[in-house]
């Protein structure tokens, strides 16, 4: 019982040491609250996979009227910026100086295989950017298709085409890229701020020979990391909020699952990226390495392999077994499903466990390698 | 003249020495060579917005030869698997919320009717758009496969066919595989991250364990010490950079196009401004972990605004604005430019310029904050 109390007092002394360090010291506050904030909104703003106003050339080779009714399509439309020009030559160049991304070529008698029905358009798209390149495709069969519609409903026929695909898309009607992107982009600040925190701490506190110093007093190890831990979690859960309000507010990401499911994974997620950064600065004692090494193994990665902007379906059986030893992953599939789809528990029950699962193996982890350190 | 050669001398002792440093302990010269060239092997892999595997599930309420033939397309297009074949509407919800199927195709009762009939028939394709862009690029495959059919079905029943076809090509890209587009783009990506910190820390480790000071009391002028502090890095990111482009040729085997030299003089220019963004950063700094942590604030916006992942142009016009200080946005522009297109210098101009000026503008700086700080 005694032993019980006394322990509870030294966690606590332990706390509010390091809290009043975290206080005093402008670093850690920097990077818990006001570098989340700077990259939430210089990422939210600044990636997107939305395509518009794609600059494009019209070659047309012999004006016609059906010609320029076509063009007039993709000039109305918000997708095209279309550049006019009567040779293939001045568009090849435009090409080639990036100054459009496609190219589309009417060719001569365009009118007369119109009326025959078999008209061809050539499509030349540049394609570098593979992604972008298949929505600009996209979007010109869809500009044709609706003139094809126009033309037929002129010429009175019932329809045009056997079989019309009705597309809907789920949890994102509007088809806005940072619906996924900023959800996603929650997952590599939290991954990044946990990871730094703690590995910066604990390497410092190496590298000063201050943590023999700790060591020397009755405190357990155990009890040092959870001294050492509890400010910085904390400290990171302010900068969550942060991320999460400009998710909602600022870049519109509906919440539709419970506030409470999304609180609860990411306090997991939190705990398993402070781990991690007190598992290498423990094993490594050596700030630079250490910070170098929590960039090269949660920041690039969570980047890379989480599913956040790649989707995983696609990528090799071995590929894809790494990421399963990847905690970003399954931070990733929770936040798209929490923010988008709801509280869909065969998604979150799965994900949540294997987030609990690391955080047990993270904390026993870092404290056999704290009690390894002290011989 | 004998100045100058002694200049030269002093030069090429102090990169030696700094080269040494680097270079003699094992664990830090695998961690400047191994990571950059694993790190290209799994992106590579995992970095691709294609898709060849797209998990789908059926309801199709009308059982007819028209509808077999349709969801044959889907199933021997070798990229669709049929992961159920659903009996009511409202089934269709629990497999896409619980991500079991990407897709939903949902064909109606009168299908076959109303083709038979002349009217034309709509398809429901219902889409987990919890990743829009992959759900996008699946959609545009059952849009190509839904056409295919059309024109089949269309020619066997007599239907007329659409007025015009789109004949799509994708230029340097043919099979518009986003590998083609990703591990160039790497080349310079993977040795930024290094580059930069090894420069930023070379001086502040210095510093902060005094010998600058010894350093300065030698008969270095500080341009020299600069330039022995440069040459290293830009070395050390060379190899890093043939590394990732050996990758690209030897394991992935994308055709480069381009010629070497045009490559190598554009690396060299994009590594000057990030030695320059170094040393700037570690004359800055006053202690190691200040330089980690200014060049880890500038690795990631850096990194992640380039254009390596998601185009410039999709970015707000301020924030496109901001991405001109950013060196590795002219460096991935003039690696894919070069490696896909073979484009030459000259085309490359306005990427080299802007570097130019990064690299005086950040060397000046340095030098002049170094000579300053000397008095």
């Amino acid at each position: 019982m005694i032993a019980w109390h006394s322990k509870l007092r030294r966690i606590r002394a332990l706390v509010w040491k390091e809290t009043h360090q975290v206080v005093r010291d402008p670093s850690s506050v920097a990077i818990g609250v006001v570098l989340p904030l700077i990259l939430i909104l210089l990422f939210g703003y600044g990636l997107s996979l939305d395509v518009s106003n794609v600059p494009i050339a019209v070659v047309i080779e012999e004006p016609s009227p059906e010609a320029m009714e076509l063009v007039a399509g993709f000039q109305l439309s918000p997708y095209f910026h279309p550049r006019l020009m009567r040779t293939m030559r001045q568009a090849q160049q435009l090409l080639l100086e990036h100054s459009v991304d496609g190219i589309v070529r009417i060719g001569p008698d365009f009118s007369r295989h119109v009326s025959a029905g078999d008209a061809e358009l050539q499509l030349i798209v540049h394609g570098g950017d593979a992604n972008r390149a298949r929505i600009i495709q996209g979007y010109v069969r869809g500009a044709v298709g609706a003139w094809s519609a126009r033309q037929a409903v002129q010429g009175g026929a019932a329809a045009t085409v056997p079989v019309s695909l009705q597309t809907r898309l789920w949890f994102n009607e509007a088809d806005n890229s940072s619906y996924f992107l900023v959800p996603g982009l929650v997952v590599l600040v939290m991954t990044l701020i946990g990871g730094l925190l703690t590995t910066m701490v604990m390497a410092r506190e190496w590298e000063r020979g201050t943590m023999e110093a700790l060591l020397v007093t009755p405190v357990r190890s155990g009890e040092i990391l959870l001294g050492k831990t509890l400010p910085y979690f904390l400290l990171a859960l302010v900068g969550f909020a942060l991320c999460v309000l400009s998710a909602t507010y600022l870049f519109h990401v509906p919440l539709r699952g419970a506030l409470w499911v999304l609180l609860g994974a990411s306090m997991l997620y939190v705990l398993v990226a402070l781990g991690i950064g007190l598992l290498i600065s423990s094993w490594v004692k050596n700030q630079l390495v250490a910070s170098q090494l929590t960039m090269l193994v949660t920041f690039m990665p969570a980047f890379m392999l989480s599913g956040f902007l790649f989707d995983l379906r696609s990528t090799p059986l071995v590929v894809q077994l790494i990421t399963y030893a990847l905690p970003a992953r399954y931070y990733v599939a929770l936040l798209q499903t929490v923010f988008l789809a709801g509280n869909v528990w065969s998604v979150i029950v799965p994900n949540t466990l294997a987030l609990a699962a690391m955080a047990g193996a993270l904390a026993l982890g870092s404290r056999a390698a704290m009690r390894k350190s002290l011989e | 003249m004998i100045r100058l050669l002694d200049s030269l001398l002093r030069i090429v002792a102090l990169t030696r020495k700094e080269l040494l440093a680097v270079l003699k302990d094992k664990r830090s010269r695998m961690s400047l060579l191994i990571p950059p060239v694993v790190q290209a092997m799994i992106f590579g892999y995992a970095a691709t917005y294609d898709l060849n595997h797209v998990t789908y599930a059926v309801l199709d309420q009308d059982h007819s030869a028209a509808s077999r033939q349709l969801l044959a397309g889907l199933d021997g297009s070798g990229v669709f698997e049929r992961v159920a074949d659903l009996q009511r509407p409202a089934d269709i919800a629990s497999y896409i919320d619980a991500r079991r199927a990407l897709l939903v195709l949902q064909v109606n009762q009168n299908f076959e009717r109303q083709l038979l009939a002349g009217t034309g028939a709509n398809v429901q394709l219902i889409a987990d758009g919890r990743n829009s862009n992959t759900a996008g690029t699946a959609i545009g495959y059952v849009t190509s496969i839904v056409e295919q059919f059309n024109s089949d079905w269309g020619g066997e029943h007599g239907w007329t066919a659409a007025p015009i076809k789109v004949v799509d090509r994708a230029w340097y890209n043919p099979n518009l595989e986003t590998r083609w587009f990703m591990i160039p783009g790497m080349i310079g990506t993977l040795t930024l991250i290094q580059t930069m910190m090894l420069t930023a820390m070379s001086v502040a480790r210095e510093r902060e364990q005094g010998t600058f000071d010894q350093l300065l009391v030698t008969p270095f002028r500080p341009f020299e010490i600069m330039a022995g502090k440069a040459l290293p890095s830009i070395l050390v990111g060379t190899i890093q950079a043939s590394g990732v482009l050996l990758v690209a040729q030897l394991w992935f085997r994308i055709p480069f196009a381009g010629s070497y030299l045009t490559l190598y003089a554009g690396l060299m220019m994009f590594l000057l401004a990030a030695v320059g963004i170094g040393l700037l950063v570690s004359a800055v700094a006053a202690t190691m972990q200040q330089a980690m942590l200014y060049s880890m604030l500038l690795i990631m916006p850096f990194s992640l605004l380039s254009g390596l992942t998601t185009p410039l142009s999709s970015m707000p016009r301020w924030l496109q604005y901001l991405t001109a200080i950013n060196p590795l946005r002219y460096a991935i522009d003039i690696t894919r430019r070069v490696y896909l297109e073979g484009a030459g210098l000259f085309l490359l101009l306005s990427d080299l310029w802007p570097l130019a000026v990064l690299a005086a503008l950040t060397l000046w700086g340095a030098s002049w904050m170094f000579s300053h700080r000397m008095q």
